[in-house]
């Protein structure tokens, strides 16, 4: 199997996102010195820069939207048509999605440098963006469904060919995440075209704010498993293989994937506790569905860290934990997926401390909420991508990779810079610091002598992670100059008992349909009592000229 | 379907947890008083402020008994500002803050209470605190609301 054509759309898939990545990036710094009261801002107004929240809008639409679906739609790509040893059936389909993206992002982004879009990446309404603003971020979502598409086509022509057959595990877990993004951005598709685009066209008087946060939360919460998951693909699906040993529980890691398509949606209240137009009942009603995917993710804990035991122990380790140690910690790839995954461990306690709504209530809009996200996605997502990408490079290119201890030195690196980063945000949090705000003002506004420390290690941690940064873009650039050659594979793991697979860990149809039926009773009442009270009243505002 | 025996204890562990959770989530919300904001009122954002037979044309702080207040609050980005940003009760006071926004979104965080909420044009978001102790307590605006977000913020005194 050559399978040419989808290594060439996942290349431009990753050039594009490593490219988003190390644009956003950039403002992280910037943010974090400004919380230490380092204000950079005044001397970046000459190249263009006119604000913290126009750079704190890049750094969010970049990293959080932009890297991860581009990566994420390239990596897929290859996860599904190597698996299933087939090629793409409409591959021109493939390029076309990628073309809707990249068009939609230009268009995006032309708003975003010239600060006629500083909304944040969560657009909330009544700041409105130019209307080329919504377009072009709805065409990135069309790009990504129309991608999904292309592999659920070729998915559906390999079950022809292959009857009977149980989907290979890699496969089956990615397109499941693709099927989740395509029922969970039905939020945001209504959010901006029913209401933000005609709004901004003028076609509509007003929009509702509260009806609009709804629906974008419809997406904002299945959004981090649909960055997460593929994360899990590689943790469950390869990193046991280079590790050097076997995915301990295959069927428990399918069901793990089937109960994030079930539970992943319909909760997206608890981003909403202290919304003023939602209920109580239906609130704490998300806060258990919410503590349910805390089940899947407590299997992906155990499986994923017993699988590296089993790759411990075939290296030769005897003792109850001497297994860590014998794990291959020379491996760039490997070491920063490990990284990414100690680093996640934390931001899952955290995320249990968001998910009660009353514990939530401390914590919510403050500094702490970053603190948490710079863990999950900023961190458990990121460094195990960027760990893909450490074999994924040379595989797409054909060339070594360069430098292997600048490559594990930038993931020490980064747990250091995260840890005092996120640490010093979660105290600012608990001390009562807002996010989205320039807390080096704010501290002369309404800040206390306490929150210096946090304010410190903030800086500080976002200084080393700039430096961690650094070192990788020196990796990926040495390495696309390298003159070594090397042939790099995908790492597939086997399963540890290869028996089969129970049928109803295979089959769509009652997942599916749970899914759907969820959805209805979680969202259906509220949105229906949304809908018809809605005022579409509220008036286009700018408020960062 | 094989599971190992640690992982079944593992699962089993998993699941009282998320029961001993969900039950005490539960406790605390609906019997030991914790608020979160729930539907109060709608509102027209475009004429809150302007329209005489509205409570927040004329916000500010009302006595409605001995030690209860209420506090009507408007949140607005031109400039960036409650209306009212100071407010003073006597210690032991029971306010009832109702705030909405004239405009974008906001929050309203006031320190060392419970009370973070989201403030959005056309709802009225509700939340009620006891003052026990004297001093001074800082509200200010958590979500962002544009360039002067971070100025955001007003003050309660307690005497
Ligand atoms: C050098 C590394 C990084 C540093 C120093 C950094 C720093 C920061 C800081 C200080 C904030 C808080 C800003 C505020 O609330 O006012 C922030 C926000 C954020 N960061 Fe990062 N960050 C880094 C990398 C990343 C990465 C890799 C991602 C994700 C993939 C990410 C995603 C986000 C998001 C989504 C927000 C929230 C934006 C918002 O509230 O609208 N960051 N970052
Ligand atoms: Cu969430
Ligand atoms: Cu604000």
């Amino acid at each position: 199997m050559i399978l040419g054509a989808e290594r060439k759309i996942a290349s431009w898939h990753m050039l594009v996102a490593i490219v988003a990545l190390s644009i956003g990036t950039l403002f992280g710094p910037l943010q974090a010195l400004e919380h230490m009261g380092i204000n950079l801002y005044p001397a970046l107004q000459s190249v263009g820069l006119q604000s913290y929240y126009q750079g704190l809008t890049l750094h969010g639409v970049l990293n959080a939207l932009v890297w991860t679906t581009f990566f994420i739609t390239g990596f897929f790509t290859l996860t599904v048509t190597y698996t299933l040893k087939k090629a793409l059936v409409y591959p021109m389909l493939s390029w076309a999605a990628f073309i809707v993206m990249v068009v939609g992002l230009v268009m995006a982004a032309i708003p975003l440098l010239l600060n006629m879009a500083s909304v944040l990446y969560t657009l909330y309404p009544p700041m409105q963006a130019p209307w080329f603003y919504y377009l072009g971020l709805t065409l990135v979502v069309v790009g990504s469904w129309m991608s999904g598409w292309s592999l659920l086509l070729t998915w559906a022509a390999w079950r022809k060919e292959n009857k009977g057959a149980t989907t290979p595990f890699i496969a089956l877990g990615s397109l499941i995440t693709v099927v989740l993004w395509q029922i969970c951005t039905l939020g945001i598709a209504a959010e901006i075209l029913v209401m933000l685009l005609p709004w901004s066209l003028g076609l509509l008087p007003g929009v509702d704010a509260q009806l609009a946060r709804t629906l974008f939360w419809f997406t904002g919460h299945p959004l981090v498993y649909f960055w997460l998951l593929p994360a899990y693909v590689s943790w469950y699906g390869m990193l046991p293989k280079q590790a050097g040993g076997k995915l301990f529980s295959e069927p428990l890691a399918r069901l793990a994937f089937w109960l994030f398509l079930l539970l992943s949606t319909p909760l997206g209240f608890h981003h909403q506790y202290v919304d003023p137009g939602i209920s109580e009942g239906w609130k704490y009603l998300h806060a258990i569905l919410t503590f349910s995917v805390f089940f899947p993710s407590m299997l992906t804990a155990f499986t994923v860290t017993a699988s590296l035991e089993t790759a411990g122990r075939a290296r030769g380790a005897k003792g109850l934990l001497d297994w860590i140690l014998k794990l291959p910690w020379n491996e760039p790839s490997f070491t920063a997926q490990a990284v990414a995954m100690i680093i996640f461990a934390f931001g899952g306690i955290g995320g249990i401390i968001n998910a009660s709504y009353n514990v939530n209530l401390v914590i919510h809009n403050t500094a702490w909420v970053p603190g948490h996200l710079h863990l999950t996605v900023g961190t458990g997502v990121t460094l195990t991508f960027i760990g893909i990408l450490y074999w994924l490079l040379p595989h797409l290119t054909g060339k070594a990779l360069w430098g292997t201890g600048w490559a594990r030195a930038q993931s020490w690196l980064w747990l250091v810079g995260m840890g005092l980063m996120s640490n010093g945000l979660h105290r600012l949090g608990l001390l009562g610091a807002p996010r989205r705000t320039m807390l080096g003002v704010a501290t002369d506004n309404y800040g206390t002598p306490d929150w210096l420390f946090p304010r410190l290690e903030t800086g500080i941690g976002g200084t080393i992670l700039l430096v961690s940064f650094i070192c990788f873009l020196v990796v990926v650039v040495k390495t696309m100059m390298n003159k070594e050659t090397a042939k790099v594979e995908m790492p597939i793991a086997e399963a540890l008992q290869p028996e089969g697979i129970p049928a109803w860990l295979n089959n769509w149809q009652p997942w599916l349909v749970g899914t759907v039926v969820l959805i209805v009773i979680a969202y259906g009442p509220v949105l229906v009592s949304l809908i018809s009270q809605v005022q579409l009243v509220s008036p286009g505002f700018n408020v960062w000229k | 379907m094989h599971v190992d025996t640690y992982e079944r204890y593992w699962i089993m562990l998993t699941a009282v947890v998320l029961i001993v959770f969900t039950a005490a989530v539960g406790i605390s919300g609906f019997m030991m008083g914790v608020q979160v904001p729930v539907p109060e009122a709608l509102v027209n954002p475009n004429t809150v402020a302007t329209d005489p037979t509205s409570r927040f044309a004329n916000p500010g702080l009302r006595q409605l008994a001995p030690n209860r207040y209420e506090a009507y609050i408007r949140a607005g980005s031109s400039p960036w500002k409650f209306v009212p940003d100071k407010l003073e009760v006597p210690v032991g006071s029971t306010v009832t803050f109702y705030v909405t926004s004239v405009d974008v979104q906001h929050g309203f965080k006031l320190e060392g209470t419970n009370i973070n909420v989201q403030i959005l044009p056309g709802q009225v978001s509700k939340m009620t605190a006891t003052f026990k102790t004297p001093g001074k307590y800082p509200f200010i605006c958590t979500e962002y609301c544009g360039v002067g977000h971070q100025n955001m913020f007003g003050e309660l005194t307690v005497k």
